[in-house]
């Protein structure tokens, strides 16, 4: 709804809070949730989904959210959706070219980024919609992303003689660590 | 002889461009050796005639370092804009071919792109595009598949790294000077400069604004623009065009979308006995006022159905390649 979508907008830095909160919930449970399969949950996840950011946010479940970079200003509603907006038809006072009795969802946008805290990145090009995607969980393919982003970071942190002892890493993890150790844990670390 | 009957091995791909240009085109060197540039933009025939093309162009020929064929600007259907440049460069005039991302999915611009180097064109703008609501066809489909930002930089990908955007290669990918629109004097005026910045970060490397009416408004874009460093990165060519009289001014301003004229500009027309004339004079006096205006690399001429009178008003305003110090 559209009195939703504008509150919403003005509310983007609690909205911003709240889904931060969320993705973090979800990146913890990636474990839990990739044994239960992201297939099986893939369906009844885009149904909440679409539920709750349908009614806030006016959402077309494009399954690539971009609302964290877009003042959380839904761009599918823009009647060009454009990704990268605002175009430059937008009328006085800010409404829309194609719409007019719409405030343009993308001076919407920059104005809700200015008031979030990673509103900066309404600034990154985005890149165009994969049309693939349409009406699958945003939410699930964020916080897989970015739970296999972590997996790998950490990953690389590896020392090289845990990569070259792999086996050795899984049975007797102190034989060859992760990480680099802690200064005081290898004597180095007394005078501080 | 027609021009189908050329031995197909004499057409070659242009030169490459010389070192540190991209395309190596009129308007590039131009921008490039520090000159204040001209680009104007032709009204494309709705006629199947290349005559008509060149009959379009000829006003603009002699002042313009290029000339831009518009793609169905304000969705209203005309020879497209490949069509019109591919007949162009072959005579020999520097053009801008226009992509507006409203009439054609990634698929077709791509090959487009290809298609339009190939033919000799070395500057693209790059455009969102008007609503179809605006035009002869508000029935059709609108595609926006792309958006300028996303077109630019993938142009930016096939020409800098060789590849379309599914990664698949390019053998001898198309040297373009890549440009964009930005509008300064509409809403939200607070976020332009911004998004200038976005479009420059996106890969453009020249800009056509929309038409300046608002000195005021202007100005204090392009304070900010210097504030972000963006005119150091990207050549801005402002926009500007003679207005025939208050009725077409009154009537661009309520119908065609992203354009912004004071009313003062409207009753200066109002009050002029000859406002065909008065029109063509604010566009001499916008043009040296933009000129003194620091960051400002040339003029964009955009007289729609008032061509003939382009190549006066640059040598009015002194802006001629002539009046180019050596
Ligand atoms: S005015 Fe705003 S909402 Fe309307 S088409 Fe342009 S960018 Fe989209």
């Amino acid at each position: 709804m559209y009195r939703i979508r504008r509150f919403a907008v003005r509310h983007s830095r609690q909205f911003e809070w709240i889904y931060n909160r969320l993705e973090s919930a979800l990146v913890a449970l990636a474990p839990v949730l990739s044994r239960i399969g992201y297939n099986r949950i893939e369906r009844p996840v885009a149904l909440i989904e679409k539920g709750i950011k349908g009614l806030l946010f006016d959402c077309q479940m494009c399954g690539q959210c971009v609302l964290s970079s877009t003042g959380m200003s839904c761009p599918m509603n823009c009647p060009k959706q454009l990704r990268n907006g605002p175009c430059g038809g937008v009328r006085p006072g800010g409404f829309c070219e194609v719409k007019p009795g719409m405030r343009c969802v993308w001076v919407e946008g920059w104005n809700g980024a200015a008031r979030m805290r990673g509103g900066d990145r309404i600034r990154e090009v985005l890149p165009p919609v994969d049309r693939r995607l349409a009406g699958s969980s945003a939410w699930l393919r964020a916080s897989r992303e970015k739970a296999a982003a972590l997996h790998e970071a950490r990953e690389r942190e590896r020392s090289t003689l845990a990569n070259a002892f792999p086996t050795a890493r899984r049975i007797e993890p102190s034989t060859a660590p992760l990480a680099d150790e802690p200064a005081r844990a290898i004597g180095r670390g007394k005078t501080g | 002889m027609s021009q189908f009957d050329q031995d197909p091995n004499a057409i070659r791909r242009y030169a490459p461009p010389p070192e540190g240009h991209v395309s190596g085109s009129k308007l590039e060197l131009a921008l490039r050796a520090g000159h204040f540039a001209v680009t104007a933009e032709m009204n494309p025939p709705d006629s199947a005639d290349p005559q008509d093309v060149f009959k379009a162009a000829q006003p603009l020929a002699d002042v313009a370092d290029a000339i831009n064929a518009t793609d169905a600007s304000g969705a209203n259907c005309h020879m497209s804009s490949i069509g019109i440049c591919a007949l162009l460069t072959r005579a020999g005039h520097g053009t801008v071919y226009q992509i507006s991302c409203r009439d054609r999915n990634r698929i077709a611009i791509q090959g487009d792109v290809l298609g339009a180097a190939a033919m000799g064109v070395r500057n693209v703008l790059c455009l969102t595009g008007d609503d179809v609501g605006a035009g002869d066809q508000p029935g059709a489909k609108p595609v926006f598949d792309f958006d300028s930002l996303t077109l630019i930089r993938t142009i930016r990908t096939m020409r800098d790294q060789g590849v379309f955007l599914s990664g698949r290669k390019i053998t001898s990918p198309p040297n373009l000077f890549i440009g964009a629109a930005e509008n300064p004097c509409v809403d939200p005026l607070e976020w332009r400069p911004d998004r200038l910045a976005k479009k420059v970060a996106a890969g453009a490397e020249f800009i056509q604004t929309n038409y300046i009416f608002d000195m005021p408004r202007f100005q204090a874009f392009m304070s900010r623009v210097r504030d972000l460093g963006l005119e150091r990165k990207v050549f801005i060519l402002a926009g500007v065009g003679p207005l025939a009289s208050a009725k077409a001014a009154r009537w661009m301003r309520g119908n065609v979308p992203g354009i912004h004229i004071p009313d003062q500009v409207i009753a200066r027309l109002e009050k002029a006995e000859n406002p065909g004339e008065e029109g063509r004079r604010i566009c001499v006096e916008l043009i040296q006022q933009l000129r003194e205006v620091a960051g400002v690399a040339g003029v964009h001429i955009m007289a729609y159905r008032r061509e003939h009178l382009v190549a006066d008003i640059v040598r009015e305003a002194g802006i001629a390649r002539e009046q180019r110090p050596a």
